[in-house]
Parts: C-alpha cells; structure tokens; sequence
C-alpha cells in the first residue's frame, strides 16, 4: 500500500486539530496500519500530552532535522499498539527552526516506514503552517460550526489550493445536536452551502473528549464515547471505505422538546 | 410577555434564528475575504467611480452604493449610481 501524509489543519486554534490528529491515529493503528503522528506545533508541543506520551521525549523533529538524531532514535513508540509512534515538537524553538524543504525531506523519510504520516498543524497561516504543510499529500480541515473558524477554515482551503493541495476534506468537530434542533447552531448542510468541499465526517460535542485528555487516552479507546467511535468512523473513511454519515439526534428530548414535537406532529 | 416568551419558546421562531443569522454573515464576509478586496479599496474603487462618472452626468454621490455580492458561485460588483441630472454639453 502506497503511504500517505495527511496535513491536519484549521487555521483558528482551539478547534481541536490535535484531538483529531490522536484520535485518527489511534484509530488507524487499531486496524492495524502503520502509523505515525508529527507535531509540528514548535513551542507549543502538545501532541505529547494527548497521546499520554510525554513523559518519554528524548529527542524532537528539530534534532532530527538538524541531524542531532536519527529519526528512529526521536519516535516514541506507543506502547497500546505496535505500529502507532509519535514524533514529538520541540518546546524550546520556534517555527523558523524547520524550513518546508527540510519537512518535506521529514516525510520523505517517513513513508519508508509508516502508511500514514499525520501531521499536526500550529494555528495561523505563517511559517508553521506552510512547513506543516509542505510534505502533504492531502489536507484534513477541522472546523466547528461557528463563524470565527469557518471563516478561518475557507481561508485555509483558499491557502491549500494555492499551495497545489486541491482535495482537503473537511472534519465538522463539536457539533451540539440540541442547539443545531433549535436553530441555534449551523448544521452540517450550512457549512458545507459555504466550504463546498467534501465533508469527511462529523464529530459530536463529547464531555469524555475532556476526560480522556486528563487521562493521555484518545477517545477511542473508550468504548461509550460518542466522538470516539465518530473518529473511529473518519479513520475507516481515510483507508478509502465508505461509511455513511449518521444522522446526529439528541437523544436528551427534554419535556418541552416533546411537547413542540408532538404539537408539530398534530399540525 | 411571558406568556408570548413561553409560546415561542414551544413553537420555536421562524426565520430569526440565530444560525441563520449567522449564515449570512458569514457569506457576506466570506465573498471579501475571497476576492482579497478590501472595504478600503471598495471605497477608493467607489471614489474613483464618482470622479468618472461625475465627467457625464450628475449624480447623487451621498446616496451611491458599490458592493459585492454573492450568487451561487459567481461573485459580482454591484453598484448603485443614483443620477440627478444630465449634464449639458456646453454649446
């Protein structure tokens, strides 16, 4: 199987590029593919923390880059699953310390050995995106369905093309089935009239997002949590299955939520 | 009052949703950020307009609007030019 480098990327921070980027991972290496995930996010290295990994940095991409290191010598192996490695940012650089040519060498180097190379990329257009994205093959845009990272998500898609990446896909993360219901929330169809490109999957709002951070475990290893078994679906859909996106219900009808529903019926 | 809160409330409001609202900012934004034309440059576009036109005819430059407007996937320059008068060739 031919390998891929898929660049995750938002451009708003805080919309959960690396939730995703952890969650996909896991999950990819749960069907038994090979799996590596780079933090690009140089000075504000978190990918470390979410994967629960972060007590077992030695070495960073930057060492690797600037051949400090091998590469092999700078990837943590996770220990949950064979095949699933990390390759940690360096907390003390910033983003000029790696240039796009230098990253593109990185994943060059990586295909050798992963099938998916997921690259974790910093919020903002600047240098730590266009290194983040340089060794891509196709993009994954995260966005939430408020109109700050929407905005910033079609710029992204706008800065994507213009960098030869035509193909991004489109993750809708947090989605509040309630608010959307009540007209308060875009849903699904809103952003994707506005984005036009191909909608990857949806990931509902989940509290145990929260929790499984606290603890350094992806979502996905839980077994009841609603967006773990999403990026479960997403990762199916990244080897090139096809699964259907479900309809997202509040199962949480509230006594005046019935009641509209029932008067609506009665019309 | 409440009991017009509580019915809303049960029936839901049509065509005022907060999404919506939303929606429509941002397409309106987005056909900006797309075009890369800033409000500045759509006020010296729209001075420049005056300026030219002003050459032909009399118009009403307090009351002239230039936008940008989005449908479906074509992007267009709309402008308003109220005129007030012909202006005469001086014979």
């Amino acid at each position: 199987m031919k390998s891929q480098v898929l660049v995750i990327t938002s451009g708003k921070g805080g919309v959960g590029k690396t939730t995703t980027t952890a969650n996909l991972g896991t999950a990819l290496a749960m069907m038994n593919h090979k799996v590596v995930l780079v933090d690009t996010d140089l000075g504000l290295r978190n990918l470390d923390v979410v994967m629960g990994l972060e007590n077992r940095i030695v070495f960073d991409i930057v060492d690797v880059v600037n051949g400090n290191c091998k590469i092999k010598q700078a990837l943590i192996r996770d220990k949950r699953f064979e095949g699933l490695c990390l390759l940690p940012a360096a907390q003390t650089k910033d983003k000029t310390a790696i240039t796009p040519h230098q990253m593109k060498n990185l994943t060059n180097e990586l295909r050798k050995e992963f099938d998916f190379i997921l690259v974790d990329c910093p919020a903002g257009i600047e240098q730590g995106f266009k290194n983040a994205i340089a060794g891509a093959d196709n993009a994954v845009v995260v966005a939430t369905p408020e109109v700050s990272s929407v905005r910033d998500a079609d710029r992204i898609v706008g800065l994507l093309e213009a960098a030869g990446l035509l193909g991004a896909r489109l993750i809708i993360n947090r989605l509040r089935t309630k608010m959307v219901k009540h007209g308060d929330m875009m849903d699904i169809d809103d952003i994707l009239d506005i984005l036009s490109i191909e909608l990857l999957g949806v990931v509902p709002e989940d509290e145990s997002i929260i929790v499984s951070t606290n603890r350094g475990e992806p979502a996905v290893l839980e077994n009841n949590s609603p967006a773990g078994a999403a990026y479960k679906r997403i990762a199916h859909r990244i080897t090139g299955e096809y699964l259907p996106i479900p309809v997202y219900d509040s199962n949480t009808e509230n006594f005046i939520d019935r009641f509209r529903r029932i008067l609506r019926l009665a019309k | 009052m409440i009991i017009v809160d509580f019915l809303t409330k049960i029936f839901g409001k049509d065509g005022s949703n907060s999404k919506d609202v939303a929606k429509k900012r941002l397409q309106l934004v987005l056909v900006h950020d797309r075009a890369s034309i800033s409000p500045e440059i759509l006020n010296k576009l729209k001075e420049d307009m005056i300026r030219l036109i002003g050459h032909y005819l009399e118009i009403d430059e307090a009351a002239l609007q230039v936008t940008l407007e989005n449908e479906k996937d074509t992007v267009a320059l709309v402008a308003n030019i109220p005129i007030l008068g012909l202006k005469r060739a001086a014979n």
